[in-house]
């Protein structure tokens, strides 16, 4: 094991020190973890030399669990105990799973439909969130071993239509896993990171993203290390996957027209067929025609032939409904064919040939396809993960990216009106006051969606949340100011203040999907097998590094910017650095905790005054001495 | 800090503003506050930048689009462009608003996406002159009262665009 390095209490580490921080591509059908070494970004392989890690988990009967090739090549013989595309389920409940007929696995019914979705394995009940978290763990190790030491910090991708919902259960997995989340990365954002620094490409360029469950379409404006997005769509329900899922349907047709007295297929042979029908669907990229042959559990031998023609030709559907996406996310951009500068594709789906052509003659123009479109993700993430933990020198990164749905509230009769429009550039805030309704009414109910339709109904339900403890009033007198924040890694906060008579109930809202934070604790402690004391010496731990970092952030700003406050500032904030300094060597999480915000509020003052002097100075290029402040 | 939208980007406030220097003053002041320069910062200042990413983000919404940076404009002379006491419309604008609304609806009926095409380049080309005509109401002459209802006139053509943007999207599918 690496040896730790430890600097001295309230001294910050050496400025050129290499922090250990990695881009993690957490794919529908394959995972990737990527760093930046030497300036360069490279894929971390296993042991055996492979880079990609299949998004497959399997729970064993000695309570082991296998991840990656060895779990994917027990997929057919152990169905309901090996779960692959487990990112399909993330944030969603059991009534939003289309195709689960098709899918082999025992989903947990549950009288509440809102519920997210669990299955039954032979380790008991296990969530998305749970099945995502192995795979992180596996990458995480496989990053250690490889890197020589802990990871500081992570950047792991999401498709950009992932909702909130989506985007949570993403980092619930990766909290469950143990990494340290810096951000939360668009997938074709990082793509467009990764290919735009490779190429020097400048101007308005379209990521196409087809993974294996998911597809994205971005629109991004290059120039000089900027990425701005201008317009995102998609639909994170397709992809790779259907295309082996049409294979497989079409080809148990053929079964049954062959078949006499055809039986329904069990776990294991549907799992066998629909294997067969992915490795059929990768042959037919080079070749004419793919031969599908083994022999089911009932006897049946199964023997067919799919010519590419016939492929194309029932696939053609699945590559249309990519086309009315990208449509759309050209006109939220405003622009014409002639404006796009290129066409990169990313996503394993976007080797299929007819996949390319119809991109193709949609833009009229030959896709670029210089990048391994498996990588390209990881690689960009990762250029990501070394500009926010501080490594990269230049500091001339920036993502300007965009939620990717509206976000609105319920009103009278079930309408939605929308608060904050999609492709609204990140972060943004948008504040809607309310009313009451009648005279004393002291509660209200508001409701959060997320979604383009017209209707509540038809728009995904975000939270539901009750806003108590507003003084009664005469109805229409009260004035609660709801505040919706977008973060930049596209979640949603909510705040909610009563603003007359001085009153202000504040509340903070969590939406109401996610795991809570006891199941959190629970689900990590069932996986380390841990007791509260190692609870409390986790949040101690926390704590500390918290504090650590406060203390070296605001002892760099002081060393920097100390002119910009009074003697009398100063001193009180070295004053509160102090007793953080001091309380940090006591055992007690809490006292640590109130120390570190009393410092942040004691600096309140000081973080104003130096965002207003970085921002002239932006503005102007001038020398901050140069300016009367 | 109490900047107007003009001054937090080192602009005059005029209609007629230099789009480049905007959009180029706009990612000066994000690479200074985005969140993402910010990962290792205390809370205090986490928060700050936070909110001042966002008010540069609204502000460059605002600025960037002419019919929002007209109704700006006019807000910072104390004119509400549109309230819901002062909608008053000339007649033949109303007029004219009836035309394309029903053509929006005939076209819809007829499933004609090309037609809508049509119709969004035909306000574009309305919207074009709408604006130049701003450029001489606000920054030359001054005239806020005319200026106000070309202002109103060029809202309303957005949201006609904007729903039948809407309408296309939902033949689009």
């Amino acid at each position: 094991m690496a040896l730790l390095q430890i600097s001295e209490p309230g001294m910050s580490a050496a400025p050129h020190q290499h922090k250990l921080a990695v881009g993690i591509d957490l794919g529908t059908t394959n995972s990737l973890v990527a760093t930046v070494k030497s300036g360069m970004a490279t894929v971390l392989q296993d042991e055996h030399g492979h880079a990609l890690l299949p998004s497959v988990v399997r729970y064993m009967p000695e309570g082991e669990v296998v991840v990656g090739h060895d779990a994917q090549a027990q997929q057919s013989a152990d169905p309901v105990n090996t779960i692959a595309s487990a990112k399909r389920f993330m944030g969603r409940s059991l009534k939003d799973i289309a195709d689960r007929a098709h899918i082999p696995y025992n989903f947990v019914d549950s009288s509440d439909s809102t519920k997210l979705l669990q299955i039954q394995t032979r380790a008991g009940l296990k969530t998305p969130v749970e099945i995502s978290a192995e795979i992180l763990k596996t990458l995480k190790a496989r990053a250690e071993k490889s890197l020589g030491g802990d990871l500081m910090g992570v950047v792991i991708t999401v498709p950009a239509y992932f909702d909130d919902a989506q985007r949570q259960a993403t980092k619930d997995a990766a909290r469950l896993a143990g990494l340290n989340v810096l951000r939360l990365l668009n997938e074709p954002t990082a793509a467009a990171v990764a290919y735009g620094l490779d190429n020097a490409a400048e101007g308005t360029f379209v990521i196409y993203d087809l993974g294996g469950g998911t597809f994205d379409v971005s629109i991004l404006k290059l120039t000089k290390g900027v990425f701005e997005v201008l317009a995102t769509n998609g639909d994170s329900a397709l992809g790779g996957d259907d295309f082996d899922h049409r294979i497989y349907c079409w080809v148990l047709d053929r079964i049954r027209e062959t078949t006499n007295n055809f039986s329904p297929l069990n776990e294991n042979d549907t799992r066998l067929l629909l294997t067969k029908a992915r490795q059929a669907k990768e042959w037919l990229t080079d070749n004419h025609e793919a031969q599908i042959v083994c022999r089911l559990s009932t006897g049946t031998l199964v023997d067919i032939t799919i010519s590419a023609t016939q492929f194309v030709e029932f696939t053609q559907q699945l590559v249309i409904k990519t086309l009315a996406p990208t449509r759309k996310a050209m006109r939220d951009a405003g622009l014409t064919l002639e404006d796009i500068e290129g066409v990169v594709l990313v996503g394993g789906a976007t080797r299929m040939p007819q996949v390319r052509h119809a991109v193709e003659e949609y833009f009229k123009q030959t896709p670029l396809t210089n990048l391994d479109p498996d990588k390209v993700v990881a690689l960009g993430a990762a250029i990501q993960a070394n500009a926010l933990i501080g490594n990269r020198s230049e500091d001339d990164l920036l993502l300007l990216d965009v939620t990717p749905l509206s976000l609105g509230l319920e009103t009278m009769g079930g309408l939605v009106e929308r608060i904050i429009p999609r492709n609204s550039t990140l972060p943004i805030a948008r504040a809607q006051d309310f009313t009451t309704y009648k005279d004393g009414q002291t509660a209200m109910s508001i409701q959060v969606v997320q979604g383009e339709r017209e209707l509540v109904a038809d728009c995904r339900s975000l939270a539901r949340f009750e806003l108590r403890g507003i003084p009664p009033m005469a109805a229409g007198a009260a004035r609660i100011r709801v505040t919706f924040q977008v973060d930049a890694d596209g979640l949603l906060s909510v705040s909610a203040r009563e603003q007359t008579n001085g009153v202000e109930a504040h509340v903070v809202v969590k939406p109401s999907y996610g795991l809570s934070e006891d199941e959190i604790t629970r689900m990590l402690k069932s996986s380390f097998g841990s007791a509260e004391a190692d609870k409390k010496a986790r949040m101690l731990a926390e704590a500390r590094v918290s504090a650590g970092a406060i203390i070296n952030s605001v002892t760099l700003a002081l060393n920097a910017d100390s002119h910009l406050i009074s003697d009398n500032e100063k001193q009180t904030i070295e004053t509160e650095i102090q007793n953080l300094q001091t309380v940090s060597q006591a055992e007690d999480a809490d006292a640590i905790n109130k120390a570190v915000d009393a410092l942040n509020h004691a600096t309140e003052a000081f973080a104003a005054a130096r965002m207003n002097a970085s921002v002239s100075h932006a503005l102007s290029g001038k020398n901050l001495d140069s300016i009367n402040l | 800090m109490s900047l107007n939208y003009f001054e937090l980007f080192g602009l005059n406030p005029i209609f007629n503003i230099e789009l480049a220097t905007l959009e180029s003053n706009f990612r000066k002041i994000q690479s200074e506050s985005h969140p993402d320069r910010f990962l290792t910062a205390s809370a205090t200042e986490k928060l700050s930048a936070m909110q001042l990413a966002t008010l540069a983000n609204e502000a460059y919404q605002c600025l960037k689009n002419p019919a929002n940076r007209a109704k700006y404009l006019l807000e910072l002379q104390g004119i509400t462009a549109i309230s819901e006491t002062n909608t008053a419309m000339p007649m033949d604008f109303l007029m004219q608003q009836m035309e394309w609304r029903e053509a929006t609806e005939d076209a819809v009926s007829a499933k004609d996406v090309d037609a809508l095409d049509n119709l969004l380049a035909e306000i574009r080309v309305e919207a074009k002159s709408l604006q130049e005509n701003l450029v001489s109401l606000l920054d030359v002459k001054k005239d806020y009262a005319t200026a106000t209802d070309a202002t109103r006139k060029l809202i309303f053509m957005e949201k006609v665009s904007e729903d039948i943007n809407r309408a296309i999207e939902q033949l689009d599918i």
